[in-house]
């Protein structure tokens, strides 16, 4: 069965086809690219790829504008019907904005664009997206972000932490997130945003190949559906 | 009606932009700055009679982030 996959673009986006790649290589399938002005997403979506990059020029807050485009009005839909959803890197801000995650992500503590590759550590190994990890273990992936500092109150850290929707956590201190996480889950667990970029690890000749288990897990999961 | 909406950080939530220009008043030799917090101000031009929960609505659903911010109305006079 073929894994049907979208990645949505944005103004601004910069990681679009860095995610596209990553889904044909482990998939084996093309993604779907998807415009930001679209209203509807095509049917029968397998998986949805929110990328990084500065989307409308990160204008008012990161994240803000795209959280209020038609097509992740059709994101959180699908989404909320159980569509897996990944949101890396600004991805990831697109999702607290829309509400699909808790939580905000404010500028870096140190308030510098940080551009490395950092380790984290893999919290959550029953996830559709993660189930390709070891639990405790110890990846490498490259975060490039200036608004990477994971805010929620204390209140929602701890369900967070009881639930088990902290999937990754930053191994050293990277922007100054609370708890140092680095990546949440959605209660239902299909929906996945982290500030790091799995799909700049896939391959030796990027530098690595730490984030192919990520998207491994996601096409296992569908297969095994 | 010129509408102007005040965003800023709820307390307790860490404000990085805040402590720099703290620290760089500091730096220019001012003294007795005890703390600095960093906002958003957003001018808006709407139409005579625009309800105020019109105006909330618009705050809560895209001008301000309720996680992390607060905001506050405030109706200018008509020129």
């Amino acid at each position: 069965m073929a894994f049907r996959a979208a990645v949505v673009t944005f103004p601004g986006s910069n990681c679009d086809r860095d995610l596209a790649v990553a889904l044909e290589k482990v998939s084996g399938t093309a993604a779907i690219r998807v415009w930001h002005g679209d209203a509807e997403l095509p049917e029968q979506l397998d998986f949805i790829g929110l990328p990084g990059g500065f989307s409308y020029g990160d204008y008012l807050r990161c994240g803000a504008m795209a959280a209020r485009s038609p097509i992740v009005r059709a994101v959180v839909e699908a989404a909320n019907k159980g569509v897996p959803v990944l949101g890396v890197c600004n991805g990831f801000q697109v999702l607290t904005e829309s509400g699909l995650l808790p939580g905000a992500l404010m500028r870096n503590a140190q308030l510098k664009f940080v551009c490395r590759t950092v380790p984290l550590v893999v919290e959550n190994s029953q996830s559709l997206f993660t189930s390709g990890y070891e639990q405790g273990a110890t990846i490498m992936l490259p975060v490039a972000h200036h608004d990477g500092n994971y805010f929620a109150d204390e209140a929602t850290l701890d369900r967070l932490e009881g639930e088990g929707r902290v999937a990754f956590r930053y191994g050293d201190q990277v922007n100054g997130s609370q708890r140092a996480i680095a990546g949440v889950l959605n209660a239902a667990g299909n929906v996945l945003g982290m500030m790091p970029h799995p799909e700049r690890a896939i391959e030796p000749e990027l530098g690595g190949t730490d984030g192919r288990a990520l998207f491994e897990s996601a096409v296992k999961a569908l297969v095994a559906a | 009606m010129k509408v102007r909406i005040l965003v800023s950080l709820k307390p307790g939530v860490l404000d990085p932009q805040g402590r720099a220009v703290h620290h760089a008043l500091e730096g220019l030799g001012f003294k007795g700055v005890e703390d600095v917090r960093v906002g958003r101000v957003i001018e808006l031009e709407v139409a005579e009679g625009t309800g105020d929960e019109s105006l909330r609505e618009m705050c809560e659903k895209l001008l301000a982030n309720m996680v992390i911010e607060n905001y506050r109305i405030e109706k200018l006079e008509t020129a």
